[in-house]
Formats: structure tokens, sequence, C-alpha cells
């Protein structure tokens, strides 16, 4: 028999994350701090509408772009939170959660050998995606005394004929960084002078404690060159619905919803509806979720430095991103022992990079009191493990 | 810095001040400080427990009681709800707008205990026109939670 398989896939290491995944569920009582979504049930008023949809019987395809009073809502919620201005028709279109957008943009705009330059520690999929798409997945770390930012500096040294795209991360995940305004300005120019491309994955942008997300499609000549991925999950705890959006320059959504169009259809039905329930009256929600992250992230961030961790200031996401090099593990180390020895599953920074070896990602999307029950067993561990 | 530590302990009483102070961004001392103050202006009025009593061998009842009363001249309804609200067994009393003029919730050991308190201390008051008495049969929430078990965390352990 042939070898059925794609030498391409084959050859993609799987994600670092699924490892250890692995080992976890093996595990029977484990606390856990591992997880990349929110604890909160999606506000019910928002599963009502999911359900209403469903009463009415509407269970059928939407066009491939969208229902058109989701892509209304999304134009006026991106105007009304970040000064964006996108026309519904031609520069929207809804897709299955942030994911598939990333996926689709990539494989809307890459030529073969185009180098995309990708700032680690990140989520998993913009590097396997890439090479998907027949690009070259170029990595720029990012680094502890600049706050996990990515600088001007960095950019410029990554820069190569063949650079295409820039991914920006911001609100990051696993780190908790995010990009100023003046941090986006400096890279807004360099993406204009080198004419590069721009995927900025938003996902996150509701949650930022102390200052408002700013978006770098705001910047003057940069909307032309930016595809602005968003979406439900992470605002509106929605993950389980799988609803995201893109929005960009029109020639390029017009391929994108090509693809869309051949691999997916349309985002389910039942989640659009509840997606305009969301965003037409969820704005209160997202204030309430973000004021609970806001406690547990001060909380864990203190608790953390207070044994002696490492930890720099997240402004952004759910996740706290301390350093574990002062206990002379490995992240894999340090996670697998915690795991063994004192049951709390958290995820080894490597899992989103090589430069995340030396951290831990550890989320607060839990309530207080597991939080304080995985705090005290991290403390004993880390206790135990310093005095050797 | 005072709404915000309200909003936190109207769900959760128990909290250190200790723990609102990091959560809230600010010192142990100013929010025990804060905590004193809204005691003292009467802000904060008590830290009961969220209690189902339903789970536990202990039989209470519980009424909601509409009544029309005369207002008094110079007082209003004050008064009068404050004769009726001194009673141990009174739990809250609201006044209402509508068809009738103050809600008396009332708690009492037996049916008998709640009906006795209706037509001997409550009915025959001078300023009380009318009583409807409505017994509650279950509780489903209460001061926003739900009165059930904490469902489990469904989530997978690790995701991206």
């Amino acid at each position: 028999m042939r070898n059925p398989l794609s030498k391409t896939i084959v050859e993609i290491p799987p994600s670092g994350i699924r490892k250890f995944f692995d080992i976890v569920s093996e595990m029977k009582d484990a606390v856990s701090l591992g997880v990349g979504e929110p604890d909160f049930d999606t506000p019910w008023h928002i599963r009502e509408e999911g359900i209403y949809s469903l009463e009415k019987g509407r269970t059928f395809y939407t066009s491939n772009a969208g229902l058109k009073e989701l892509k209304i809502e999304i134009c006026n919620y991106l105007k009304r939170r970040f000064l964006l201005d996108y026309h519904y028709e031609s520069e929207t279109m809804v897709t299955v959660g942030g994911s598939e957008a990333i996926d689709i943009a990539l494989r809307a705009m890459l030529e073969p050998g185009d180098e995309v330059l990708i700032p680690q520690p990140c989520y998993v999929s913009y590097h396997p995606c890439t090479i998907l798409a027949g690009g070259v997945p170029v990595v720029i770390e990012l680094k502890e005394e600049n706050e996990f930012k990515l600088t001007k500096e960095q950019l410029l040294s990554a820069i190569t004929e063949k650079t295409k795209i820039l991914i920006l991360p911001f609100p990051n995940n696993p780190t908790g960084a995010i990009m100023t305004y003046e941090d986006l300005k400096e890279i807004a120019e360099v993406v204009v002078e080198k004419d590069l491309f721009v995927i900025s994955d938003e996902i996150y942008s509701e949650l930022t404690y102390g200052q408002k997300h700013v978006s770098i499609a705001s910047f003057p000549g940069l909307k032309e060159r930016t595809i602005v991925i968003n979406g439900f999950s992470k605002s509106y705890a929605m993950t389980g619905w799988r609803l995201g959006y893109a929005v960009g320059p029109a020639a390029i959504i017009k391929q994108m919803l090509k693809i869309h169009q051949f691999a997916i259809m349309c985002a389910p039905t039942t989640s659009q509806y509840a997606g305009v329930e969301a965003l037409k009256h969820g704005d209160q929600d997202v204030e309430r979720m973000r004021d609970a992250y806001d406690k547990r992230r001060r909380y864990l961030v203190e608790a953390l430095r207070s044994m002696g961790l490492e930890c720099f200031e997240p402004y952004g996401a759910f996740y706290v991103f301390p350093s574990i090099k002062s206990l002379g593990m490995t992240s894999d180390e340090f996670a697998t022992k915690l795991l063994m020895e004192e049951k709390v599953a958290v995820v080894p920074g490597t899992a989103f990079g090589e430069c995340g070896e030396g951290f831990l990602r550890i989320s607060y999307a839990y309530s207080i009191d597991n939080l304080k029950i995985a705090l005290e067993r991290i403390q004993n561990f880390v206790e135990k493990h310093r005095s050797r | 810095m005072r709404d915000k530590i309200l909003e936190t302990i109207d769900k959760n009483s128990k909290i250190s001040a200790a723990d609102l102070a990091v959560m809230l961004g600010t010192t142990e001392e100013e929010v025990t400080t804060a905590i004193k103050e809204m005691e003292d202006e009467a802000i904060i009025c008590g830290y009961p427990t969220l209690i189902n009593w339903d789970k536990v061998r202990c039989e209470r009842v519980t009424a909601l009681i509409e009544v029309k009363v005369t207002p008094q001249r110079g007082l209003g309804f004050d008064k009068i709800a404050e004769r009726i609200y001194k009673f141990d067994e009174v739990q809250s009393v609201y006044l209402m707008s509508g068809g009738f003029d103050l809600t008396v919730i009332i708690t009492g050991r037996t049916m008998r205990e709640v009906a006795t308190f209706v037509s001997e201390k409550l009915a025959p008051m001078d300023a009380v026109l009318s009583t409807a008495t409505h017994f509650v049969l279950k509780k489903y929430k209460e001061h926003g939670l739900p009165l059930v078990q904490k469902s489990q965390d469904e989530r997978m352990l690790i995701s991206p």
C-alpha cells in the first residue's frame, strides 16, 4: 500500500499543550489552572436567544459570510469600542471561531515561500497554519525585559525580502502582555515602510485591565493592510459556540470567503443569533466578567510574587506568566513535578514556543476559592524545591 | 472604593480584608477602615448567611403578606411599618406601589404560628385595613444565588 499521509502534515509536530493534556487527563482529582477559556457560563440572555432561535426553527444555513444582522452589529461594535470603521457587506465575515479566521487569512494571503513573522510565546496555531498555507514561519522571540511586547528593533531585524505577514497576537495568550498606542505606533510605521500585511488576533481585546485595547487597524494607512480577527469566545464566555469574525480590506475578505464557502459553508446558525444578542445587550456582562478577572489577576500576581516567583505585570487576557528560573528546573520539569507531587495542572511556557522556557502559563479563569487551593499547593511545592 | 468593596462582598461576605485589598489593588488598612465606616453609617447592616432550610431537617414556613394600611398624618407609612417590623418573626417589610401598601415577609416554625401572628398581631392593629397571606411553597433563588448545589467544572483540564 502507498503511504496515505501528507508529508507536510506528518512533519508538523503536535501541539505541545496536547502532550501535557494527555498526562493531566490521567490524573484524578487534580486542581487545574491550565485552561484557556472562561469559567463563566455564557450569560443567560444570550443562551436564551440561542434557544429561542431553535424554537423558531432557525436551523438552516445562513449566507456564507454570516447573518446580515450579525455583520451589522459586529461593525457597530468595532466602531463603538475600538474606533474601527468597516463595511458590513464587503469587509466583514463571520467565522467558526477566531481560529478559522487565522487559518483562512493565512491561506488567502500566502504564496509558497512567503515568510510570516510570528512573535512567540503565542497561541499554538499560527505556526502550523502558516506551514499548511505554504508559508515559512519566522519566529520573533519576545523578551521578558520588554514585558513580552514586540519592539520596533526586533521587528526590523526579522524582516527579509520574503516577509509578507506579521502576526500580532495582543492581548497575548500566554503572557498577558498588551501593546499600547505608543508601542503600536512604532510597529505600524515599520509595517507601512516595509510593505507588510498584518493579521491582528484581537480575541482578548475586551480583557485588558487599566487601559483600553488599541487595534493596529486604527492607525493611518493600516486598515488597508490589516485583517482584524476577533470573536465571542473570550469576551462573552462563548467558547463552545464556535463564533468569531474577521474584518479587513474587501479584496482579502473576498478570497477568505471563498475558502470559507468551500470548507465550512457558514458559522452555526444558532450561534449567530446568540451573537447578535451578545453584541446588542452584552456590554454589561463583559464588564462584570472583566471586573472579576481583574480581581483574580491581582490576587494571583500578588500570591506568586510573595512566593518569590518573579512575575511581570500582565495587563491583558486571563493569564499570568511567572518565571520559575530561580528554581533551577525547566518548565516541563516544573509542570510535571507540580502535577505529580501537588496535583496542580499548569501549562509549561514551552508549549507556546521555545522562548517560553523558564516560564509557566497560569490561568485565572477560575473562582477565587479554586485559585486559593491551587496557590497553597504551588507554595508548598516551591518551598520544598527551593530549600533543596 | 466603597462601591467596589460592596459589590465584592455582596455575594461573599466571608472574604477577608487582606484578600479584598489585594483584589482591589489597595491596602488592608484602607479596606478595614472603609468597612468600619460603612458599618457605622448602617450602609452595611449585617452579614447573614444564605441557608437552604429545606435541606436541613427543620420545619420552617415562610409567608408573604400583602397588607393594606391607613397612613398616619405627618408620619406616612413609616410608623406603622416600624410597628410591624419590630416583631421578631418578621423578616422583611417593603412599602409597595400598586394594589396594596406593605409587603411583610415572615417566617415561623409552623403554619399555625404564622396564622396566629396574622390573626392576633397584625390584623387587629388599628391602622391595618386588610391582609392577604400567601405561603411560600419552594424557594429557588435568593439574594441573587440559586439554592442548588454548585455544578462541576466541565471544562477540560488543559486547553490552549
